[in-house]
């Protein structure tokens, strides 16, 4: 069934859409995360202009955090002041981002510096990530306890100044790396259009030291309102947020999300992760290869603007 | 879906068959030039949510006919439906550190963003070549002008040769031989492709008249291709209210989640 996209002024197959929404939310429940890294590529290689893909996606990324974003909220496991720092930074690197990605559209080497930036991250990350989940099942098989993280250990990021205090994380950090951090997730988000829960998650546990029952809940609360402001300021500078385009894949994401949440039950931590390393790792390979082959015509078309 | 509206498809009809009466009616003797008239079944095609491309059809009628020289098919038309001029730029990739990136661009100015074209016969069978060029008629032949008219002219040749071969695999330059009957001895019928990306704004149909390969006469009309309602709404939304638009969007994913949410209750 054909609909027709307003903004990316094409014609798509709605079912198609749906399923990849779909499929990415069922992922996303599976591994609790966002799905952005998924959906963006995916449209990409479906043929959406990757100027409308990233500002789509961050859309999207939306709709499939807020329902997490609302659970922690009721349960009281976000550090909202922990968050808003964050999100001051994350307004500040979005801005940026979104005026890197209007400057690269306008010389014709966004969709060059989209797939680099997702090959690099998601090929280090997918590694890294196997690499621990394989371990750990080594480990696992091996009869031996996996080995906690010792608490009070503390590294060069707490010895910055600034310092300011966070009381439902139970911190007293620098609020540079805090803002540093929010501000890398903004760029992110509005040059790749993810939600960056794969870099935040990590970064606050083991970087910032943050209390692993408040990460999730404050980096979904972050991702939230960082890629609201993201959607706005691409809409309002690039116009290349597609509402038809992001209601699809949202209608998809949202049903698929409570599929793949009771499928990940069944399934063991490690395992999971290992599989969605090799996920990661996958999407990385075929964003490579596309950049590395030899395309089917050297030559390509754009208006001034950029699409 | 092109919305025809078979009323105004008649009208339209009887309009270009009335002044064929009193012509046929007049002296034969006087020889009249040709003259040839198209008339469009509606000026205004709306591109609907399950738009997937389409046929126009164009009407059109020779005034003054020579019925021996309709009789031996020797009348020709060629029909053009032309979009908007709009500047292109186009990239060439070329392998940097084993990676294919845009290194090379060449800008034109005011390209047609579509191009389309029916035909009665072959190319080779209406005219000859040079007539075409002097023309501009054809998707080969239609005047492509760089913005740096002093670049090296192999590369320009290159890219426009780039430019109408992607707009050719993007189905905006398109062509249909055969696309052109002759419904009676002055009255035709074109059926253009309309791809399904085609652009919105104001078109131009042309109908050229050639007889025994000689061009006669031109005619043009215009057509608006606009979004139907709802696309159109959204697609001026975003271009003139974009703040509004993107708060909008916003909201939608905040409902759209919450509400799914709700529908899928687990805590």
């Amino acid at each position: 069934m054909g609909i027709y996209l307003p903004i990316a002024e094409m014609s798509v197959n709605m079912v198609v859409l749906l399923a990849m929404g779909a499929a990415v939310g069922f992922l996303s429940g599976l591994f609790g995360v966002g799905g952005g890294f998924l959906i963006t590529p995916l449209l990409i290689f479906y043929n959406i202009p990757p100027a409308i893909a990233v500002a789509t996606g961050a859309n999207q990324v939306i709709a499939s955090s807020i329902s997490g974003a609302l659970s922690h909220f009721k349960k009281g496991t976000i550090d909202f002041k922990l968050g808003t720092v964050l999100l001051a930074g994350g307004v500040v690197g979005s801005t940026v981002g979104v005026w890197v990605f209007s400057l690269l559209r306008s010389v014709g080497q966004l969709d060059l510096f989209v797939s680099l930036l997702y090959v690099a991250l998601l090929g280090t990350v997918g590694s890294m990530m196997l690499i621990e989940s394989v371990r750990a099942m080594r480990r696992a098989a091996g009869g031996a306890a996996p080995s906690l993280r010792k608490p009070g250990q503390h590294n060069w990021i707490h010895r910055l100044p600034l310092k300011m205090r966070f009381r439902a994380s139970k911190l007293f950090v620098s609020v540079i790396p805090v803002l540093g951090l929010g501000a890398i997730i903004g760029f992110l988000a509005s040059i790749m259009g993810v939600g960056g829960g794969f870099i935040m998650v990590p970064a606050l546990i083991y970087l910032l030291k943050v209390p692993t029952n408040v990460v999730i809940g404050t980096s979904l609360f972050q991702i939230v309102f960082t890629a609201a402001y993201t959607t706005i300021v691409h809409a309002t500078t690039n116009q290349t947020v597609d509402v038809v385009l992001a209601f699809l894949l949202m209608i998809g994401g949202v049903a698929g999300a409570q599929y793949g949440a009771k499928a990940g039950q069944k399934l063991r931590g490690e395992q999971l992760r290992a599989l969605l390393a090799l996920l990661v790792v996958a999407v990385a390979l075929r964003l490579a290869f596309d950049l590395f082959v030899r395309p089917n015509s050297l030559y390509s078309l754009s208006s001034l603007s950029g699409i | 879906m092109v919305f025809v509206r078979p009323a105004a498809l008649m009208a339209t009809l009887i309009a270009l068959l009335l002044p064929l009466t009193p012509a046929a009616a007049q002296a034969p003797e006087t020889v009249n030039p040709e003259n040839i008239q198209i008339g469009l079944s509606t000026d205004r095609v709306s591109i609907t949510a399950d738009f997937s491309g389409a046929d126009l059809t164009i009407f059109g009628a020779l005034d003054n006919a020579d019925p021996l020289i309709a009789r031996h098919g020797r009348y020709d038309v060629i029909v053009v439906l032309e979009g908007p001029p709009r500047p292109v730029v186009v990239r060439k990739k070329n392998r940097v550190l084993g990676m294919w990136i845009n290194t090379q661009s060449e800008t034109f100015v005011s390209v047609p963003v579509s191009y389309s074209v029916a035909t009665t016969r072959a190319w080779q069978d209406v005219t000859n070549p040079a007539s075409y060029r002097q023309m501009a008629l054809g998707a080969d032949n239609i005047t492509l002008i760089p913005a740096n008219k002093t670049g090296d002219p192999e590369t320009i040749t290159e890219f426009t040769a780039a430019l109408r071969d992607r707009k050719k695999a993007s189905e905006l330059f398109s062509e249909r031989i055969g696309g052109v009957h002759f419904l009676s001895q002055s009255l035709f019928r074109a059926t253009l492709h309309l791809a399904p990306n085609v652009p919105v704004g104001t078109h131009r149909a042309r109908a050229f008249l050639f007889k025994n390969g000689a061009f006669i006469d031109e005619s043009s009309a215009q057509l608006s291709i606009q979004k139907a309602g709802f696309e159109q709404r959204l697609f001026r939304a975003a271009q003139e209210n974009s703040f509004l638009y993107g708060v909008a969007a916003v909201a939608l994913a905040f409902l759209t989640g919450w509400v799914g949410r709700v529908v899928f209750r687990k805590d």
